[in-house]
């Protein structure tokens, strides 16, 4: 229990994971990757040319106004308004929209073609995340949140469960679509490492005010122990899934010590839990919450709107209707406080 | 004359009690442990960084709202902390940081703060006046 408690600490003292979100400067200003880059330095040229155009708007109204009588006439002339009022904004506009358009071309260009490629799927409300091998395979599930190499295009496929949702994480890329039956694709790059807050950025009912990720860009080294920890984990996990129904071959994927865990375990599976969650290398295979085979890593909880620790795990799962309200897991209020600290340390656990 | 005094008090009290929005109107019962500003807002943070509100409602914290865990509403006024322990400042600090070890048996779980986060939980606890 202490063990824990100072891992975690160490882990907050120096930075929130929600500053991801509400750091200075603001994520859409702060771009830390090429296609964020050009779509900033657009927009500040936009707003640039927004306030020249008012200055000039305003300069000639107060001629209008109250400006010699010669500045006046010129102003109400024929000449004015062809110069002022066509032939400046014909010009300025068209010159802003060829130089927007090559500006943001390397946005839609096509990614190299043996970029890693990760499907991101929206559901009412959270985000599947599936990493995917140079064949299309799933390598590993997670959820809620992305892990990047720095300095990489990624490709993301962009899906969705059920409506329309919208993946956007404003320090990497714009926004784009995730719409059902047809598979979108972004291109997102980190050049630094650090935490990217990422919403749903297209109403979708209910909390979708409550449906973000985190997007994590580790350097060379983060990445490969990072892709280790994770491939070592998970290979039973993902067997498990080719063949239903062949859990003897199972063993138990992390060290379950205490007595506590074990019960959490049985807990989890007979609360119906398993009906929902997918806990890789275990019989636990359901398909309809967020993958919790990583859950006790992962940096926040109910899709990038709570910290993970045992205390937001319990009330999560006690009372997940009073934290994000309609989401589509009951709140567990039948379970005693004991039972609850059990299921959150078997969580803890699946790292 | 002595007269005139005491109303000219009654009428400053009055004003003052409007001043501040009738909340320093109650007499606290002995002397009050008036925790630091800064503190508090230290606190504040802190209760929003380690997800305390996941399980209580907290005042001035808007959301989440939740029910884990008992309404911290009008905890500035109670007895014993959890039904268990005396409601001073430096339990109330240990029993944030490790309620199972400050209360035998207690349902909250231990939560990842330091001991001076833990103060300043702590601090803006006590700074909630919110009758
Ligand atoms: C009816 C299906 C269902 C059942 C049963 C269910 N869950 Fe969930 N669970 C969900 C859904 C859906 C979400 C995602 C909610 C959201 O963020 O909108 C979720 C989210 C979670 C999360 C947060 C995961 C994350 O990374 O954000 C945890 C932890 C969790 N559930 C644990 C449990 C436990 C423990 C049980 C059993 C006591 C349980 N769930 C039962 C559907 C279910
Ligand atoms: C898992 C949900 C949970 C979390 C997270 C949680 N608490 Fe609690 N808290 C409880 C429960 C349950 C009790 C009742 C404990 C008891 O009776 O032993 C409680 C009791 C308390 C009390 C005493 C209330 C009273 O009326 O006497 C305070 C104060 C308190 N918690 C503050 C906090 C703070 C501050 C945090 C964040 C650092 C926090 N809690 C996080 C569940 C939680
Ligand atoms: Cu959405």
């Amino acid at each position: 229990m202490w063990r824990h408690i100072s891992m975690v600490s160490t882990m907050n003292d120096s930075s929130d994971v929600f500053d991801a979100w509400w750091g200075w400067p603001p994520p859409v200003l702060d771009p830390a990757g090429p296609y964020a880059d050009s779509v900033v330095v657009l927009a500040w040229a936009l707003f640039a040319m927004g306030v020249l155009v008012t200055g000039i708007v305003v300069a000639a109204l107060y001629v209008a106004i109250k400006g010699p009588p010669h500045l006046k006439a010129k102003l109400g002339g024929e000449r004015t308004v062809w110069i002022g009022g066509i032939a400046f904004p014909g010009v300025v506009l068209t010159g802003l929209l060829v130089w927007g358009l090559t500006l943001t071309a390397s946005i839609t260009a096509p990614a190299p073609a043996d970029a890693m490629r990760v499907r991101v799927t929206g559901h009412m409300w959270w985000f599947d995340v599936e990493y995917l091998d140079a064949s299309g395979d799933v390598l590993l599930r997670d959820a809620n949140e992305l892990h990047l190499p720095v300095g990489e295009p990624v490709v993301v496929e962009l899906e969705s469960g059920d409506v329309i949702h919208n993946f956007w994480v404003p320090n990497l890329s714009g926004k784009e679509d995730m719409i059902p039956g047809r598979r979108n694709e972004l291109v997102v790059q980190a050049d630094r490492a650090g935490r990217f807050g990422g919403v749903c950025a297209e109403y979708c009912g209910g909390p979708h005010a409550l449906m973000g990720f985190v997007t994590v860009a580790h350097d060379r080294a983060g990445w490969a122990d990072w892709m280790r920890n994770r491939t070592m984990s998970l290979r039973p996990a993902v067997a498990d899934q080719d063949v239903p129904g062949e859990l003897t071959a199972i063993t138990g994927r992390v060290a379950q010590t205490g007595n506590e865990a074990l019960s959490g375990r049985q807990l989890f599976m007979e609360s119906g839990c398993a009906a929902c969650h997918r806990v890789g290398g275990t019989e636990a295979n359901g398909l309809v919450g967020p993958d919790l085979t990583h859950v006790g890593s992962r940096l926040t909880l109910g899709a990038g709107i709570l910290p993970n620790n045992r205390g937001t795990l319990m009330g999560w799962i006690g009372d997940s209707q009073s934290i994000k309200p309609g989401n589509r897991m009951p709140s567990y209020d039948m379970l005693s406080a004991d039972q609850l600290n059990a299921i959150a340390a078997w969580l803890e656990q699946q790292k | 004359m002595t007269g005139g005094r005491h109303r000219s008090y009654r009428a400053a009290a009055a004003l003052l009690c409007l001043a501040l929005g009738l909340a320093g109107c109650k007499q606290p019962p002995g002397p009050r442990y008036i925790p630091d500003a800064e503190d508090a807002a230290r606190g504040r943070a802190a209760i929003e960084r380690v997800g305390c509100a996941a399980c209580h409602e907290i005042p001035g914290i808007d959301w989440p709202e939740g029910r884990t865990g008992p309404s911290l509403v009008g905890f500035d006024d109670i007895g014993l902390i959890a039904g268990a322990v005396p409601n001073t400042p430096e339990n109330l600090a240990r029993f944030v940081r490790n309620a199972p070890a400050v209360k035998p048996g207690s349902t909250m779980p231990a939560m990842p703060l330091t001991q001076e986060e833990a103060r300043d939980v702590a601090a803006y606890l006590y700074g909630l006046d919110d009758e």
